[in-house]
């Protein structure tokens, strides 16, 4: 129904005088954001070529290197690596997570014993604890999704914690008039009520998660990305390290787009087109 | 034109009383919010709860609702003492308390679905009270495409769901603009005549408790108790405008006002 009403919204736009056309594009969000896309390139393009610095290459090396290492395998074959521990421990992290939390946020016992635990983690320099890591679980997968797991699980546990503790009071008392059970509460107040906070959580966590699996290539074992980064510095191979980089970065911001896109789809119908 | 007939504390058992209050006190810490009430709401009718703030009247309503308990006494509905929220009540809250990620048909609907009632079967009585309360072709908005006024027959057609027998109204229009209320009360008075239920309604507005009610009960604050019950004998089956007009309404208010004055600080 909602695609059908922006259709013809859309078609009136194309049927309306042409002077609100440039306009009209304007506005559109989703021309806005490749304008900043290749703004940025461009602007990337002439630093490289001013040049800021002999390691910095053009956004057009760049790039050119980045279909070279996809087409000489090297690429793939680190994200392969790269993405086993990363999507294990940022989804152990949002399960474990969102679990945690919600557990804090309804019991006091929980609560107390918890969350002081992640607010530590959340303070402490997580990444000072990777050489623990390695020294417990060796280098294989266990101690990397661990490194992940680090660093997203704090902020997980204590965004949703403070959403479930901070749930809007007279829909719980609705719901209980209502006579609402205990677990309907849950899943049908408290959950969705809290799920911006926790979505916010969730996001800040998968991000941390790229930060520890990249700091757990460089710090533990030379493999996936983090191999690659390092070899092509070593080999002063730059327009090859920088689109290796990027590559994480453009995963990632991708990664958290598609989040946020699941949220407003599944959880909040109610924010989308807002 | 006959004078309202008025009831002196403890009002004489009515016939059919649906809801019997029975010495509920109730204290929050060293505060006395109420002390010694006893009421009967009789059957069918719509009763009004009024008083300045601090009276104690949503509590009360609250306690009846068994959302809260109370220290000492009992509340019988149906001659069945409460001890919690039970399917024969419905409560409309002040602030609405919708859910803002559902539809106003989910919303509506949102009793029966807590009660595990299919989808089809609820879905349809809700798009019935939707039409009840007048919101035919909202059914798909989302709370915060609609207005207060709208919002709180959201509330209303919620409430109206369930089929309880006893509807609680906790100061329903007061985040409701002015028109909006009028419309609504208008509207509250049409349901009272066609849907053959008990309302319970909280308010502090004078004119509103006399323009809808069978009965109304004063309460005095600190602590709150039953000062007064009225029954004001307005003929409501004409033009609701007409109401506002009638002599007999104005005398009411007027006469409602210089009691509660003393209360006023």
């Amino acid at each position: 129904m909602n695609s059908v009403r922006s259709s013809e919204g859309e078609a009136l736009l194309i049927g309306g005088a042409s002077q609100g056309q440039a306009a009209g594009l304007l506005a559109s969000p989703a021309l806005l954001r490749l304008l900043s896309i290749v703004l940025f390139a461009a602007i990337w393009e002439v630093a490289g070529r001013v040049p800021v610095s002999f390691a910095f290459p053009t956004f057009s090396d760049t790039a050119v290197a980045f279909f070279g290492l996809v087409a000489d395998g090297s690429l793939p074959k680190a994200y392969v690596s790269t993405l086993q521990p990363l999507v294990l421990g940022v989804v152990l992290s949002a399960l474990l997570g969102v679990g945690i939390g919600t557990l804090c946020g309804l019991s006091r016992a929980g609560e107390w014993l918890l969350v002081p635990v992640f607010i530590v983690l959340q303070a402490a320099p997580v990444a000072a604890f990777i050489p623990l890591v390695t020294f417990v679980y060796g280098i294989g997968l266990t101690a990397k999704t661990l490194a992940v797991m680090i660093l997203a699980l704090p902020v997980i546990v204590l965004n949703t914690y403070k959403a479930v503790r901070n749930v809007n009071g007279s829909l719980l008392l609705m719901c209980r008039s209502f006579l609402g059970t205990r677990r309907q509460e849950i899943t049908r107040i408290v959950l969705p009520d809290a799920s911006p906070v926790i979505f916010a959580g969730l996001r800040l966590g998968v991000a941390a998660g790229f930060v520890g699996v990249v700091l757990a290539e460089l710090l533990i074992t030379p493999t996936g990305i983090g191999d690659l980064i390092t070899f092509h510095r070593s080999r002063a191979d730059y327009a090859e390290m920088y689109a290796t980089i990027a590559s994480i970065i453009a995963l990632s911001t991708l990664t958290l787009v598609a989040l946020q896109w699941l949220e407003t789809r599944v959880f909040r119908p109610e924010k989308r087109g807002r | 034109m006959r004078p309202a007939t008025r009831e002196k504390l403890h009002s004489l058992p009515v016939d059919d009383t649906i809801v019997a209050v029975r010495g509920v006190d109730k204290s929050y810490g060293s505060t006395e919010a109420l002390r010694g009430i006893e009421l009967d709401f009789p059957r069918g009718r719509l009763t009004s709860l009024l008083g300045p703030s601090g009276c104690g009247k949503t509590t009360l309503l609250k306690i009846v609702a068994g959302l809260l308990d109370a220290d000492k006494g009992t509340v019988m509905v149906d001659g069945k003492a409460v001890s919690g929220p039970g399917p024969e009540r419905a409560f409309v809250f002040q602030d609405f308390a919708l859910l803002p990620w559902a539809t106003v048909l989910r919303n509506v609907a949102f009793g029966l679905e807590l009660r595990g009632v299919p989808r089809g079967e609820r879905d349809e009585t809700a798009r019935r009270y939707v039409a009840e309360v007048g919101l035919s072709g909202f059914e798909q908005k989302y709370p915060h495409e609609l207005s207060g006024g709208m919002r709180q027959r959201v509330g209303l057609a919620r409430a109206l769901c369930v089929d309880a027998d006893v509807l609680l109204l906790d100061e329903p229009f007061s985040a409701v603009d002015e028109q909006n209320r009028r419309k609504f009360q208008e509207d509250l008075i049409r349901l009272r005549n066609t849907q053959n239920k008990t309302f319970i309604f909280v308010t502090h507005s004078i004119e509103e408790a006399v323009y809808i009610s069978d009965r109304i009960v004063l309460l005095s604050p600190r602590p709150g108790r039953v000062s007064q019950i009225i029954e004001p004998a307005i003929d409501r089956s004409g033009d609701p405008e007409r109401i506002r007009r009638d002599r007999h309404y104005l005398d009411t208010v007027e006469e409602i006002w210089q009691g509660l004055k003393q209360y006023v600080d």
